[in-house]
């Protein structure tokens, strides 16, 4: 039989038994729906803890700092170090090397410092960090009040929206206002006869300045959180502003502790942004040859993976178990409707259907309640998953929390759904589509 | 009047079941010949293998002995496909409860054999026509059968059976469920068809009188044998 008087005829007989056979779909589409659903939040929850992490800068992101910098008071040195050797200072050398490194789209340093930041005559301590210009594609900034920087050396600051709330109860009144910056500025000393390091001659003052900076937007996220060294920084002005003002930094201390009295420009840590989270690897492994220390989040990204395949493999079992149950409602239709249509199936063979041709029809009816379930199932799982949603914004916003979008059907999860429902009926259609094909056509016409 | 060529033949067929432990023998080894056009009326009592032997003919049993040679095709050697097709292409059916599908229109129980023998759509629509206008009921075209009478579903069936243009037209008790002047009416379509398209008819019936009036020869059955064959009256009288 041609497809299309298949289709015709399955549509027919799917249609006599109405409510049998809609009852039936509707329970493929119940089982469809909770894995929908199950799977949805296992998505929107690795996609909510992807977006985090990757707003953050971290995955396709390497940090390099001078060897030995980040060695913690009391902790012994590595045994492969080299004690007599000074380490390589991480400066403006050290930054263009880098940036020739195959796969570097940039290298900027972490420039953050603590401040007092002074808003109404009331002081607030907090951190500054100086962002670069590319920070503006991250998508850590989407959605901000207000805008990004006008430019790259523009005395303008972008807030963190917890700090914001420290200085105003109304956080969106501060766009547009300014506040003062007060930070230490590093100046150089001119170095005494003899170079005494044990001596006040040489190293640098510390000199407080201050700077006004216009508010121009506040920011939800935490574009400057993570491996920075010195806590979050909540404050944020545009790198290259950052750099002019040579704040006093941590490493500035070490240096002066180690002896190294220069004026030439050193950097606590440098960001090397890689073109994508594949490169981070190889990248890596360069700068360390480049006699760096370098550290990257790649290896937290795998671990994240992996958790959440098997928390995906884990809700889509239990999701699954209700298109089990479904898969047997399925057999027990077909069952039926062969016992109710024995006569019908034996004046089809009468007239001259192949076994095949029964066969088909089934498989087709089968077919049909599958991709019908598969489609309301889809759409009451993503019902389901936008309210589960809904409902757990309702608490966030009591607890005073941001929202965030806990379930997620991308279209290959749609996609899926539908094959996998479509594949469960035909499994489910093939025996009673064999008992029909095997049915006797004398005993079929004389069934009563 | 019949051809001379044998349009079916069977030689030393059997269908045997078994029930248990028992052995049912329900054709015994019967050997007969069907002319092309020739109209064979099957007598016999109830449980005498008549049918049991239409439906051997049919294509919708196996003998367990013997050979069925159907318009050329020997139907115990035939795989189940092209026996399926000689169903389809060959032989034309109709029953004593008519068997049609109540859910469809009379077009649609018409259309279902060309549905089946994958002819074009175009061409489907001319050949149901046809096949009803030669039961008369093409004014009914859009009902369904629980709204006909008898006699209508009977010719329903008959224009069904004719819609794939079969050599061979089987009857299983076509009058079985009519009442006397039906049955004679519908007998009547049945010579009438099988004059016009040159058609073999094997027919079952227990009514004698009937099958003497209609068919051209009377092949009798008892317990799964054939007791006798022998023309009709009428074309002893010719």
């Amino acid at each position: 039989m041609k497809a299309r008087d298949l289709t015709d005829l399955a549509l027919r007989n799917l249609r006599e038994a109405i409510l049998r056979n809609a009852l039936t779909t509707l329970g493929i589409a119940v089982g469809v729906a909770s894995l929908v659903a199950m799977l949805s939040l296992g998505v929107g929850l690795q996609q909510l803890a992807s977006k985090r992490l990757s707003q953050s800068g971290l995955f396709d992101t390497i940090f390099v700092t001078p060897k030995n910098s980040f060695r913690g008071m009391g902790r012994p040195k590595p045994r492969d170090s080299e004690p007599d050797k000074p380490p390589r200072p991480l400066d403006e050398g050290a930054r263009k090397q880098l940036e020739t490194l195959p796969n570097v789209i940039e290298v900027y340093p972490q420039i953050r410092f603590f401040t007092e930041v002074r808003f109404n005559n009331k002081p607030y301590a907090t951190v500054v960090a100086g962002m670069p210009d590319s920070s503006r594609n991250s998508g850590a900034f989407d959605g901000m009040q207000g805008s990004f920087f006008s430019s790259t050396s523009a005395d303008e600051a972008i807030l963190q929206i917890e700090f914001a709330k420290d200085l105003s109860e109304k956080p969106a009144s501060l766009v547009g206002q300014d506040l003062i910056l007060r930070y230490a500025e590093r100046q150089t000393n001119p170095v005494a006869d003899g170079g005494d390091v044990s001596s006040a001659a040489g190293g640098f003052s510390v000199v407080p300045k201050e700077l006004k900076l216009r508010i121009i937007g506040i920011v939800e996220t935490e574009p400057a959180a993570g491996y920075g060294g010195y806590g979050n920084a909540r404050l944020l002005i545009p790198l290259q502003t950052a750099t002019t003002l040579r704040a006093a930094q941590v490493n500035d201390l070490r240096d002066i502790v180690r002896g190294d009295t220069s004026d030439k420009l050193t950097y606590s840590s440098l960001s090397v942004r890689a073109k994508s989270p594949s490169q981070v690897e190889a990248l890596e492994a360069s700068i360390k040859n480049m006699g760096f220390n370098a550290f990257s989040l790649l290896d937290a990204s795998k671990s994240l993976r992996t958790f959440f395949s098997v928390f995906d493999l884990l809700l889509g079992i239990f999701g699954s178990l209700a298109l089990a149950v479904a898969t047997l409602g399925i057999i027990n239709t077909l069952v039926m409707a062969i016992l109710e249509r024995r006569r019908e199936i034996g004046v089809l063979k009468a007239l001259g259907a192949a076994d095949s041709d029964v066969q088909q029809l089934f498989f087709v009816e089968a077919g049909v309640m599958g991709f019908l379930g598969g489609i309301f199932g889809v759409t009451f799982g993503w019902l389901l998953g936008r309210a589960i949603t809904f409902g757990t914004n309702v608490y966030l916003k009591r607890q005073n929390l941001n929202p965030i979008d806990l379930s997620s059907v991308p279209w290959w999860l749609v996609i899926s759904a539908l094959v996998f429902a479509v594949l469960v009926s035909l499994g489910a259609g093939l025996y009673p589509a064999s008992r029909a094909a095997k049915l006797n056509p004398v005993d079929a016409l004389r069934y009563e | 009047m019949a051809d001379t060529l044998p349009s079916i033949q069977l030689d030393h067929v059997s269908r045997h079941y078994h029930m248990g432990e028992t052995s049912v023998r329900a054709v015994d080894d019967v050997s007969l010949s069907i002319a092309r056009g020739e109209f064979l009326a099957l007598l016999g009592s109830s449980g005498s293998g008549k049918s049991t032997l239409l439906n051997l003919i049919a294509g919708l049993d196996r003998p367990t002995a013997g050979s069925i040679v159907a318009d050329g095709a020997d139907l115990a050697a035939l795989p189940p496909l092209q026996l399926a097709r000689y169903r389809r292409n060959t032989v034309g059916m109709i029953f004593q409860s008519f068997n049609l599908l109540p859910r469809m229109t009379l077009e649609e129980n018409v259309e279902l054999p060309l549905r089946l023998a994958e002819v074009e759509h175009g061409e489907r629509a001319g050949r149901v026509r046809e096949a009803l206008e030669r039961v008369q009921l093409t004014h009914r075209i859009g009902h369904r059968p629980p709204q006909l009478s008898g006699g209508e579903q009977q010719r329903v069936a008959i224009a069904r059976a004719l819609a794939n243009r079969p050599k061979i037209l089987l009857a299983d008790e076509p009058t079985g469920n009519l009442d006397s002047a039906t049955g004679e009416a519908i007998l009547n379509l049945l010579r009438d068809v099988q004059s016009q398209l040159a058609m073999t008819v094997v027919m079952v019936t227990h009514e004698r009188p009937l099958a003497e009036r209609f068919a051209d020869r009377l092949a009798t059955m008892g317990d799964g044998k054939l007791l006798a064959t022998s023309p009709a009256p009428k074309v002893v009288a010719q």
